[in-house]
């Protein structure tokens, strides 16, 4: 499930594995807890090996995706029980219990049972009950998956600010890709076992290092040809002739890829200025409205596909319907190249 | 990857190989011994069988103990019709009976998935009472009601059906109606657990398809609830064929049933090997509808 | 919204009828004052009043219900012990031997396990009374109790227990603070049958018991064998009464903890 792979996570991070569901990110969380064994390879904290030692005795905590409240205790019993195996003093126990059901915002419901609550209160619970422990890695996996749409946006700042508030390292699961942009300081995206690229939200979005992960992350055009010598031009591509402002990292004539957000892509009815680089001519197949903005579809000369998304007020008079004959253009600054 | 698991392997062994023990102890090695005995001959004697398998005599011992084996016991078995009827009249009275639970349970299961939870609850619950009670005290019970001057009699009379009060005790059809009575709630939990599974929207789906409603029961409703059908086939056949208390409170004693037999042979004739034979046979017996259905309820019982 | 129909309704009236009315005839044939069972006597308490000095049938009752507390518990220790190695072991060693010696005595005739077993303990020379008895309930009741819990265990949310671990509860305690009281519910119910079948038992009994064990199945098997009798009616009145309540109150109880959310949160 988990291949190869080499992490460094950093001490008071917010931390996010982003992948499609089935990539081994729940595999990787529960290595790092000690709910599985690796057949090979170790989990370090702070240099010392974590590897041989049962969960139960990882300064490490979890918080399951179906919360794993245990049902015949009560939300105090449910959050105390960690602290309860370390053997502290009771009164020390309900001290922390009660500050930790106050940071959630759960106080006065200690003697509630989990079936007693809602889904975003269980969530709370879920998170004190592995929090309350001071782990020096906060493992969530999937938190915001049971709650409905409008409750994880709320959760997610409160989440944001909770481990602000209490400095500790967290290691989120999500396949929610907004969800690790909102939340996360660093974001490792995986497939099949793989770490894909590990960069913060804006690099993983604006510099994806491969097509797997341009195309994973948001919408993404994808334009195949070969590299020019100067290392910015890529001749040959269904769109023609492209420029990138960057200079591509790969030998001169190698075949790259060209990847342009759609949001980045303009489209006009007037041909543009001859000789402008990034230029392309087509027919307009489709239109989807999103409130917000609207996604066009387009079909150029071979036949392929691009998309274009233009957001509502900006500048041009969008008013071209389906069939027209349209020019897309995007700045080099736009594009970027990729090798795999 | 549980508990169990990772607390090292002794815990672990003790979990499983102190029952493991216990039943090899008191289940298959008496049957092994049951099997062996069915192999001696009777003796009149302290074990009543012979030959005794006796260690201290060594390697010698061992060989007369082989040679002393043989399978007269199951030759008598075979060929003596007391035991052959027995046989067939056990596995005559299982299968029509399990026939006549079908027809009694299937209803009533039916009847029960069909109304609101809450009273299904209540309704599981009465049907399973009874079955936690004695068997014996219910067989009994029915020796009171059919009595010669018992209150069916009465009713029966009363209702001018009969002109004469008939016998009811000590007939097959009294072995039958106690059968029934014992194991109704063996047909209808399975059937009833199937029953209420099935998923509305597909008798719906039938019936907007064009399906009437008699036909959607046997196009729909019978074959999605065949494993419960099968369940409780096998939950009442199986044991009614090795049934004792309720042939022999309630049915006649000219043709026993195979229980029985082997109860008479053990305590009456105290003829141990040939109970134990005719008890080796009835396994087999046994262990044929079990084998056949295996392969559906075991991975039922095993999911993991 | 289901339709229940008239033929229904007529199916489980009738099937219910049937499962009572005997026990009930039963019940009120236990009051009549006359000692011919079928001649109406009117309502009289005197078989129960005669039981009270009947020494033997007290001696097999006591004997009866120590035999079922001794044998329920025996079998709900090991057949909880044998659910835990089926469900939670993976594939062991000898797995498929063992599943088979648990499952077989399901199936297995009373008949032949009471007389297997009688023949084992003469093989041994065992004295036969008492503790022969509990041990062939013990082992009649060990394979129920075993798919009981079995089934409970199967439905068990590994989570829960992986979140004991996870928050610094090592195996044994998980298993006695989480595990436990959750299959809970299960091991009492395997508990109440292996009782029940243990009290109820006629056939294995007679075969193992000796000289002072006579339990209350034998001694009613033998009281009526011949025909019905009205102490006998009383005593299977008292029998049916105490079962029924207890099966009640059991569920009544099992409601109030599914109520208090045991069973209900680990399905969802």
């Amino acid at each position: 499930m988990v291949d190869q792979l080499s992490l460094d996570i950093y001490q008071g991070e917010f931390f996010a594995l982003l992948g499609p569901s089935g990539c081994g990110k729940t595999t990787l969380l529960r290595l790092i807890a000690g709910l599985e064994r690796p057949n090979a390879g170790r989990v370090l904290l702070d240099g010392v090996d974590l590897t041989p030692e049962p969960p139960y005795r990882r300064p490490v905590n979890l918080m399951f995706q179906n919360y794993a409240l245990f049902p015949h205790l009560n939300v105090e019993a449910n959050v105390g029980f960690g602290l309860k195996q370390e053997g502290l003093a009771k009164r020390e126990i309900g001290r922390r219990v009660a500050d930790m059901l106050a940071l959630v915002k759960l106080e006065g419901y200690g003697a509630r049972k989990p079936h007693e609550l809602s889904g975003g209160q269980r969530q709370r619970v879920a998170l004190a009950r592995s929090l309350v422990k001071r782990p020096r890695v906060h493992l969530l996996d999937e938190p915001m998956a049971a709650l409905d749409k409008k409750l994880r946006g709320e959760t997610q700042f409160e989440l944001m600010e909770l481990q602000r508030q209490v400095g500790l390292t967290f290691v989120i699961v999500t396949h929610d890709q907004s969800e690790a942009m909102t939340l996360a300081h660093r974001i490792g995206v995986m497939d099949r076992g793989r770490l894909m690229q590990v960069a913060p939200p804006a690099d993983v979005y604006e510099r994806p290092d491969s097509r797997w992960v341009a195309d994973f992350i948001g919408d993404v055009n994808l334009l195949e040809g070969r590299l020019g010598d100067d290392r910015v031009s890529i001749e040959g591509t269904a769109a023609g002739r492209l420029r990138v402002a960057a200079e591509a990292v790969a030998p001169a004539g190698a075949m790259v890829w060209v990847a342009v957000r759609p949001e980045r892509v303009r489209i006009s009815r007037q041909p543009p200025l001859p000789g402008l680089d990034n230029c392309v001519a087509a027919t307009v197949v489709d239109i989807g409205y999103f409130g917000d903005k609207s996604v066009y579809k387009l079909r150029i000369r071979d036949g392929s596909l691009l998309k274009a998304a233009i957001n509502r007020g900006a500048d041009g008079d969008g008013a071209v319907g389906v069939g027209e004959q349209v020019w897309l253009t995007w700045p080099p600054e736009a594009a970027r190249v990729l090798t795999r | 990857m549980t508990a169990a698991r990772r607390n090292g392997s002794i815990l672990q062994r003790l979990v499983w190989r102190i029952p493991f023990a216990w039943l090899f102890a008191f289940f298959l090695l008496p049957f092994l011994i049951v099997v062996k005995i069915s192999l001696s001959q009777t003796a009149i004697a302290q074990p009543p069988y012979a030959p005794v398998f006796d260690l201290a005599a060594g390697w010698h011992g061992v060989v007369a103990f082989i040679k002393g084996l043989s399978l007269d016991n199951y030759r008598l078995v075979g060929s003596d019709p007391i035991y052959v009827l027995s046989y067939v009249k056990s596995v005559e009275i299982a299968a029509f009976s399990t026939l006549l639970l079908l027809l009694v349970g299937f209803p009533i299961a039916y009847g029960i998935a069909r109304t609101p939870r809450r009273v299904q609850a209540v309704l599981v619950l009465l049907t399973v009472l009874p079955f936690w009670t004695s068997q014996l005290i219910r067989v009994y019970a029915w020796m009171n009601i059919l009595q010669r001057d018992g209150p069916l009699n009465d009713v029966l009379m009363a209702l001018r059906l009969v002109k004469e009060p008939p016998a009811w005790l000590a007939t097959d059809t009294a072995i039958y109606i106690g059968i029934v009575y014992s194991y109704l709630p063996f047909m209808v939990l399975p059937v009833y657990a199937i029953l209420q599974k099935l998923d509305e929207s597909l008798l719906e789906a039938a019936a907007d398809l064009g399906c009437p409603r008699w036909k959607t029961f046997w196009l729909v409703t019978l074959p999605l609830s065949s494993s419960g059908i099968m369940a409780g086939v096998l939950l009442c056949f199986i044991p009614i064929i090795g049934e004792f208390v309720i042939p022999d409170l309630l049915g006649g004693s000219q043709s026993p049933m195979i229980g029985q037999t082997i109860w008479l042979e053990f305590f009456g004739n105290k003829d141990w090997p040939v109970a134990s034979a005719v008890a080796v046979v009835l396994v087999f017996l046994l262990v044929t509808p079990i084998v056949f259905y295996q392969n559906r309820a075991m991975p039922v019982l095993e999911r993991d | 919204m289901r339709k229940v129909s008239a033929f229904n309704i007529a199916a489980i009236f009738v099937g219910i009828a049937f499962l009572y009315l005997p026990i009930a005839v039963l019940v009120i044939y236990s009051f009549n004052a006359s000692r011919l069972v079928a001649v109406w006597g009117g309502w009289s308490t005197r078989w129960y009043a005669e039981l009270l000095n009947d020494e033997p049938l007290l001696d097999a009752a006591s004997i009866s219900i120590r035999l079922a507390l001794t044998s329920a518990t025996l079998a709900t220790v090991l057949g909880t012990m044998a659910a835990l190695a089926l469900v939670r072991f993976g594939r062991f060693r000898g797995r498929l031997a063992f599943a088979a010696m648990v499952y077989a005595p399901l199936v297995m005739p009373e008949v032949i396990t009471g007389l297997s077993l009688l023949l084992l303990f003469v093989a041994v020379a065992a004295d036969r009374g008492f503790w022969t008895v509990a041990v062939a309930h013990t082992t009649m009741a060990v394979c129920f109790v075993t798919v009981i819990v079995q089934s409970r265990l199967i439905d068990f949310d590994m989570s829960l227990e992986e979140a004991a671990m996870d928050l610094g509860a090592p195996p044994l305690r998980t298993f006695a603070s989480v595990t436990l009281p959750l299959i809970f519910p299960a091991i009492a119910a395997a508990w109440m049958l292996a009782f029940a079948l243990s009290v109820d038992d006629l056939v294995i009994a007679s075969f193992t018991t000796g000289p002072g064990a006579t339990t209350l199945p034998i001694r009613i098997y033998s009281e009526v064998r011949l025909g019905v009798k009205p102490e006998m009616n009383a005593v299977c009145a008292i029998m049916v009464a105490v079962v029924g309540a207890a099966v009640i109150i059991a569920s009544l109880l099992a409601k109030i903890i599914g109520a208090r959310g045991t069973p209900v949160q680990a399905r969802s």
